[in-house]
């Protein structure tokens, strides 16, 4: 326990839209260490971006509703703090960078300001708000960005550059922990990369644990040092990055592994998963992948499916797991 | 939260789905979304009250409205009078109901009237655009320029008081809301392609603009019909009580509260109730063009 | 942004021009000599000739019109019939307190309309929420002028706490801005109500809150300064709907103002003072609406820019360079 920074038990969060329950997060359990990057996979709509949120205790209520389960930070029940504290280790202690970076800045705010904003509100000592944006252009330098631009709104900048603004918010005040939403996904491939790398390089400067969500395995593979699959609200497979990338278990990570385009085998098309994600408002009995599944049994189609260890750290939850697919 | 963004896209893309393939589907969908807002149903409930009084004001109330009764003025509310009886003695209730079909006459014929105007000059200007649209726009800006009361005041003024040319004055001043939804949506819709397929087709302006452009802009103009009663009954009222509106003998709300004026000191019931029924209408009528926008328009509620 | 308010002004005039010619026909083709109302039935038909030859009545309609329209470019606006004083002067006596009073109906509606609509779009579908809207609704529906009436027949008439009429004191102006600011109240509400929901739902208050941020300070500050741009309008528009219409209000209150002139003039037929009243009022709104587009453009970021160029930097920007960052 004392070495996960975060762990996450048996979470579930629920959303109520017009009289039906959409389940977006169902027991979700994962941990990371001080310093680790954890990437958690899956297609959109599987209910990564709700999970993170939960964490930060975020979900929007209503609709959304923690229904159970319990978040430790640094051995603390996050549920169980006041709103005062939550809001102090948001921003300060576990900051979280946003999926679209055109539309997480405030449009009638500067970005000094914005970044200030954070700065101001974690700072040991009192501060003023011209120190705040003094600090605010270090950032804005750190991310790359002239820090004389501070006083430009956000529609000034480019795409890539509001998403460095934006981490340049999450990492302001130093977090142990950053939870990155698809920080990627809005931005042209060029400058993805700039991206990933600002990341990487400022995560091991600050020895900060990350979170990262995606769906893009590449990125992962880049980045992360274990991996944690999502299937409709819940973890299917977790692992080192190598155990999941060579050692592939569950059906549905071999399909999306199956969906990426591999240049070292010269394949005529790309093996798409077939069917469709369930609907979250209605899923299945059993494994909620097997409908879509080629290797589904009767079996799989009611109960709870077992989590299984199949080698040191890596789980997969599949009833075939064990004799591996 | 992006799944359930995800899916209210989806409902919403389906929603749609069921607008293109028959129009009777659509109907059908737009009262079924108007009946599920309650409030949009009150304001429907009170019209249907309203207009019943406006045409059957003698099966109502009493068939004489003006006879008087001076022995009797200012009687308070009672079983005899519910709303009691004015300064010369009538039936409160009596006239208050007689003037629903004042105040509805005059409001209906009014934003009929300027529904045509101001939906033609929309409809020319928004077609045509360039130097139609400019200046036929402009006039109509001449006519935003003075606020709707003092236009009509100085239309009742000029024309002398009477119901005919309280119905222009009212009217006159409704005609540029008219003019704008219609320019608007009619901007909105021209530039489609299913416009630029009937043109092919060898369709003359007059036709496409009839059979093609005004029906699909027909939503927001209906919508305004609604607001603009609003409008016009309160507008009657305010010319009326500043006695430039229907005259005498003739009931109308804003001449009965006009009249209550200087006896509300005393009587607080001569004042209170002509209020209540202008408030009432006027109401039921911004409720019901409310009701109709979010259920024509099932994006603008989300 | 200076051609951006000239070009509106060169648009005004066309604008005047066609009101002038509006109100100056009605009242050309209106029945019943003016010489008859002003110098009473006894008057001889001698009397009613050299009253039309001074006025100048007797000229065909357009010389009338353009003379008009040049005096009134030299701010002549003519001379009141009843009381041979020139209107421009009469409308300057009048004016100071229709403006003050649609300044304090217009604070009165802002108070009571931005505080309300906040308050129903952050408690969304609560109680609060439909109470707010439906007594919104109601106050869009009375007639601002009964609601005076009520007003004087509750302060005034039973309780005796205020004043029913006249400006002698300042408790005098309460009544008639409450009148008066009550009804346009309640659509700054229901304009602030939606487009708080709007802003509420956006990204950036999401950042916002991962910043750690108090929700009053996001509300009143993220959320506001967004949702105020479209109420701004708004108020801005009523504000000029007021100048011209709450002349019915003050006749109820008694209130010596432009509106209660220009309607004693009517029943007159006072013709010159009410041309000279409503084009004067016409010129003020189109006044009002120039400021409230410029003042737009100050509130919103995204418009400013397309008229200020890069604008010197702001104090900050000197310490930071002090700070030699």
């Amino acid at each position: 326990m004392s070495e996960n920074l975060l762990e996450v038990k048996d979470l579930s969060i629920h959303y109520t839209v017009d009289k039906s329950v959409v389940k977006a997060v169902n027991n979700i359990s994962f941990s990371i260490k001080k310093g680790e990057a954890l990437g958690l996979v899956g297609e959109t709509g599987a209910g990564k971006t709700t999970a993170a949120l939960g964490i930060m205790r975020l979900v929007p209520s209503p609709p959304g509703k923690i229904v159970s389960g319990e978040v430790y930070y640094n051995g603390e029940n996050l549920f169980k703090k006041s709103e005062a504290e939550m809001r102090r280790i948001r921003g300060g202690e576990i900051s979280m960078i946003f999926q679209n970076p055109m539309t997480a800045l405030n449009p009638v705010l500067t970005v000094g300001e914005q970044i200030a904003e954070v700065i101001q509100l974690h700072s040991e000592k009192k501060m003023s708000k011209a120190e705040a944006l003094i600090k605010a252009t270090e950032m804005m330098e750190m991310v790359n960005i002239e820090g004389r631009r501070h006083s430009e709104f956000p529609h000034q900048f480019s795409g890539g550059m509001r998403q460095r603004i934006v981490i340049a918010i999450a990492l302001a005040c130093n977090p142990h922990l950053l939870l990155a939403d698809e920080p990627t996904t809005a931005l042209d491939v060029t400058i993805q990369e700039q991206v990933l790398d600002l990341i990487e390089n400022l995560r091991h400067k600050l020895g900060t644990s990350l979170l990262l969500i995606t769906h893009d395995l590449g990125v992962v593979a880049e980045i992360c040092d274990r991996v944690a699959v999502v299937y409709a609200g819940d973890i299917v497979e977790s692992g080192s990055l190598e155990q999941i990338y060579n050692d592939t278990r569950h059906p549905y990570t071999i399909g999306l592994f199956g969906s990426l385009p591999d240049f070292s085998h010269k394949v005529h098309r790309l093996k798409p998963i077939s069917g469709m994600m369930p609907d979250p408002s209605q899923l299945p009995d059993g494994c909620a992948f097997a409908p879509r599944c080629p290797h589904a049994t009767d079996a799989c189609r009611k109960g709870i499916i077992p989590k299984v260890e199949v080698a040191p750290g890596h789980v997969v939850k599949c009833i075939m797991a064990k004799g591996g697919v | 939260m992006s799944d359930v963004k995800n899916k209210a896209a989806m409902k919403n893309t389906d929603d749609l789905g069921d607008f293109s393939i028959s129009s009777r589907g659509m109907t059908k969908d737009i009262i079924k979304r108007f009946l599920r807002n309650k409030t949009a149903v009150v304001g429907l409930v009170i019209i249907v009250v309203l207009a019943v009084c406006a045409l059957f004001p003698a099966q109502i109330s009493d068939p004489d409205y003006q006879t008087l009764h001076l022995d009797n003025a200012f009687a308070l509310p009672s079983a005899e009078h519910i709303l009691g009886t004015d300064e010369l003695g009538r039936d409160m209730f009596t006239r208050i109901i007689w003037g629903c079909r004042t105040s509805l006459t005059i409001g209906l014929t009014s934003v009929a009237g300027a529904c045509i105007v101001g939906v033609t000059i929309g409809c020319v200007a928004g077609f045509y655009s360039g130097v139609v649209d400019n200046v036929l726009m402009r006039l109509i800006d001449i006519l935003m320029a003075v606020p709707n009361l003092l236009l009509g005041i100085s239309v009742v003024a000029a024309l002398g008081s009477s119901i005919s040319n309280l119905i222009i004055a009212i009217g006159l001043g409704s005609i540029s809301a008219f003019a704008r939804v219609a320019r608007s949506a009619v901007i909105t819709v021209r530039g489609q392609e299913y416009i630029e397929a009937a043109r092919a087709t060898g369709a003359g302006d007059i036709r496409l603009m009839v059979k093609y452009v005004l029906p699909n802009a027909l939503a927001p103009i209906i919508v305004q019909v609604s607001m603009g009663l609003a409008t016009a009954i309160l507008n009657i009222s305010g010319l009326s009580f500043i006695g430039l509106g229907v005259p005498a003998p003739t009931p109308e709300w804003g001449s009965m509260l006009s009249t209550g004026r200087s006896y509300m000191r005393d009587y607080w019931h001569v004042i209170t109730f002509p209020g209540i029924a202008i408030m009432l209408t006027v109401f039921a009528f911004n409720l019901f063009g409310d009701g109709l926008r979010d259920a024509l328009d099932p994006r603008l509620k989300q | 942004m200076i051609k951006f308010i000239i070009r509106r002004l060169l648009m005004m005039i066309p604008i005047m021009l066609g009101v002038v010619l509006l109100v100056f026909s009605m009242l050309y083709f209106s029945p019943g000599e003016p010489a008859r109302y002003i110098l009473g039935d006894m008057a001889t038909e001698e009397d009613v000739e050299l009253f039309n030859e001074e006025n100048g009545l007797n000229d065909p309609f357009l010389v009338r019109y353009v003379n008009y329209v040049l005096d009134a470019l030299h701010g002549d606006l003519g001379t009141s019939y009843t009381t041979k004083q020139p209107v421009l002067g009469e409308i300057l006596e009048r004016f100071p307190t229709t403006f003050k009073l649609t300044l304090l109906s217009t604070f009165v509606s802002v108070v009571i309309g931005i505080t309300l609509g906040i308050i129903s779009a952050v408690k969304q579908y609560s109680v609060w929420d439909n109470i707010v809207r439906v007594v919104a609704m109601i106050g869009v529906s009375m007639p601002n002028f009964w609601l005076g009436l009520l007003l004087i027949l509750f302060f005034s008439v039973n309780l005796g706490v205020l004043p029913a009429s006249g400006i002698a004191t300042w408790q005098s102006w309460i009544l008639p801005s409450v009148a008066i600011g009550c009804s346009s109240a309640a659509g700054i509400m229901r304009m602030t109500r939606s487009s708080m929901l709007e802003a509420i739902r956006q990204d950036y208050i999401r950042t916002a809150r991962a910043k750690g941020q108090k929700e009053m300070v996001i509300i009143c500050v993220h959320a506001l300064r967004n949702a105020i741009i479209p109420v701004m309008t708004l108020v801005g528009i009523n504000f000029s709907r007021m100048l011209g219409g709450s002349s019915i209000s003050e006749i109820v209150f008694a209130i010596p103002g432009l509106g209660n002139l220009i309607i004693s003039a009517i029943n007159v037929k006072n013709a010159p003072l009410v041309q000279g009243g409503i084009l004067f009022i016409a010129v003020v709104m189109a006044f009002c609406n120039l400021v409230i587009d410029v003042l737009y453009a100050y509130v919103d970021p995204r418009i400013r820019s397309q008229y200020v160029k890069a604008k010197s930097k702001k104090a900050v920007n000197a310490a930071v360079k002090k700070e030699g960052v």
